[in-house]
């Protein structure tokens, strides 16, 4: 039972980081209807910028806040040099576009930082948590600041004006414009956003993964597979898709005789198709209520 | 009377299809003008090269500034408000966000929470499905939601686009009367579309005629009801 429980929180503090990543991929996809291939490599970046400010002996949360801060400039930057001319182009040039910035990004990493693996320090210790065996103080700080993170947003698009006007962006770009809303500066913010969301993912795993340019590779499938088991047109499904994947992950690892670690990363995307032949829309895919 | 809208010379295309052949009227501050014509003249067209929304040439001048060089948001910022074909409802989202939405480029808080009160007071039945997301409502309801919405912006134009589509005779009636309050006592000019020609020409004061892309008939809208033979050859009815 303690075995249980024990890949149950596990799973839930890696899941809080995959439920990140799909946000940031929603978030993308609901305003450019791409997934962005490199969502992965630009958090791993971002980490990479932090953990280069606190070689220089910037504390940790200063350097956290100041990554956060500029994860989401280089997000709109991204969007306004990059994809902004491409918003009209054929959904192969987006890709290309998507695959280009991945080698980019993840190239000049290895070239600034080379590709040996690097310790990242966590503000939180590895102490059991509460003296419970059962998760570390990492693990536990890991889902707390996801949780606040998505309170934060919940909040900033239920009640703010700007939230407000980037739903309708995304939902109805012609209607939106009626209204007088620039929604080509609404894809920007949820680019920059989508951008420090990734960055708080990557730090919050490269304690446990290890900072490396290729770190974020696998996170980034299970952030795809949460994505679309919560359904890609819905951030709700985005955020609950990321605990059950975690979940998942560590259930099976342990549990299914043969999968062990190694054969993780193949359980993800086995979850990705069969969510596609079985329910293509997603648990949470937006099911429009209309009448005319 | 001043010229509210000024439309000269307007051509607009759908990538190699010429839609509009040279189209000028204009609009009085203060009037209720409506754009008649079949299926395919171009009145929906007229509507969207006015915000923006398809390309075209001529000039589009509001208040005696030219918009043609703006974008749909900008366009709409000057006090246009469109109420596009199919309404532009967000469905997904409820009455009270759609409402909130039409004031999005406003900034007075207490001017907007007393807009939405007024919206209400004009369409009571808004009000008791205000928590209610706005793609359940009846198409009567989303269009007066759409109203509702234009409404929002504190327009000093409100473009509508086919109101009437889709709606019961009786709802049409009702929708139609309080454009026309709307129109008096909110000081807004408004630039009705129409199919239903004989309903159109009843609230309007102003009408154009067109067919093809070209206005082939304009002036007071009770001379043109009264002549028969416009409206047997271009009303139909």
């Amino acid at each position: 039972m303690e075995l249980f429980s024990n890949q149950i929180l596990a799973g839930i503090s890696t899941g809080a980081i995959y439920a990140c990543m799909a946000l940031a991929v929603v978030m993308i996809y609901q305003a450019i209807d791409h997934l962005n291939f490199a969502q992965g490599e630009m958090a791993m970046f971002s980490t990479f910028i932090s953990w280069q400010m606190m070689q220089w002996g910037i504390p940790y949360w200063a350097a956290f806040f100041l990554t956060i801060g500029l994860s989401f400039v280089a997000g709109i930057a991204i969007e306004r040099i990059l994809f902004k001319p491409l918003a009209k182009a054929p959904v192969l040039t987006n890709v290309a576009g998507f695959i280009a910035l991945y080698s980019i990004i993840n190239s000049s990493a290895g070239l600034i930082w080379d590709f040996t693996i690097k310790q990242y320090p966590t503000p939180f210790g590895s102490a059991p948590f509460l003296g419970s065996q059962l998760i570390s103080t990492h693990q536990a700080g890991m889902i707390g600041v996801t949780i606040l993170l998505l309170i934060g947003l919940y909040f900033f698009f239920q009640y703010t004006r700007v939230g407000l006007a980037m739903r309708a962006a995304a939902s109805l770009p012609e209607s939106a414009r009626l209204v007088g809303i620039n929604t080509s500066w609404m894809i920007a913010l949820g680019w920059g956003m989508a951008s420090a969301i990734g960055a708080i993912a990557g730090m919050l795993i490269a304690p446990v993964v290890f900072l490396e340019p290729n770190m974020m590779g696998g996170v980034l499938i299970y952030g795809f597979a949460a994505a679309v088991l919560g359904g890609l047109t819905s951030p709700l499904g985005a955020v609950v898709g990321g605990f059950l994947v975690g979940i998942f992950e560590n259930l099976a690892g342990t549990y299914i005789p043969g999968v062990g670690n190694e054969l993780k990363l193949p359980i993800a995307l086995a979850l990705i198709i069969s969510v596609l032949v079985v329910k293509p829309a997603g648990l949470f895919g937006r099911a429009i209520v209309k009448r005319v | 009377m001043t010229t509210l809208l000024n439309v000269r010379d307007l051509r607009a295309y759908y990538g190699q299809v010429q839609a509009l052949h040279g189209l000028s009227f204009s609009l009085n501050e203060g009037s209720l003008t409506t754009l008649l014509g079949a299926n395919g003249a171009g009145k929906t067209t007229t509507l969207r090269a006015i915000c923006n929304m398809v390309r075209s040439t001529g000039a589009i001048e509001f208040e005696g500034a030219p918009l043609t060089s703006r974008s749909t948001e900008n366009i709409v910022r000057l006090g246009i408000a469109h109420v596009p074909q199919g309404r532009g409802t967000f469905t997904t989202m409820t009455v009270e966000e759609n409402l909130q939405l039409g004031a999005i480029t406003r900034r007075d808080k207490a001017g907007i929470v007393s807009d939405i009160e007024r919206m209400y007071a004009y369409f009571p039945v808004l009000k008791q499905r205000y928590t209610q997301q706005a793609g359940t409502l009846s198409g009567g309801e989303q269009q007066m939601l759409a109203v509702a919405r234009a409404l929002m912006l504190r327009p000093r134009l409100m473009l509508l686009d086919e109101p009437s589509f889709g709606l019961a005779p009786l709802v049409v009636r009702d929708l139609f009367k309080i454009l026309g309050k709307i129109n008096r006592e909110e000081k807004v000019s408004i630039l009705v579309v129409e199919q239903n020609a004989q309903l159109a020409l009843e609230l309007a004061d102003q009408a154009y005629v067109i067919e093809t892309g070209r206005i082939v008939m304009s002036g007071a809208a009770q001379e043109i009801a009264n002549d028969e033979n416009v409206r047997k050859s271009y009303l139909g009815y």
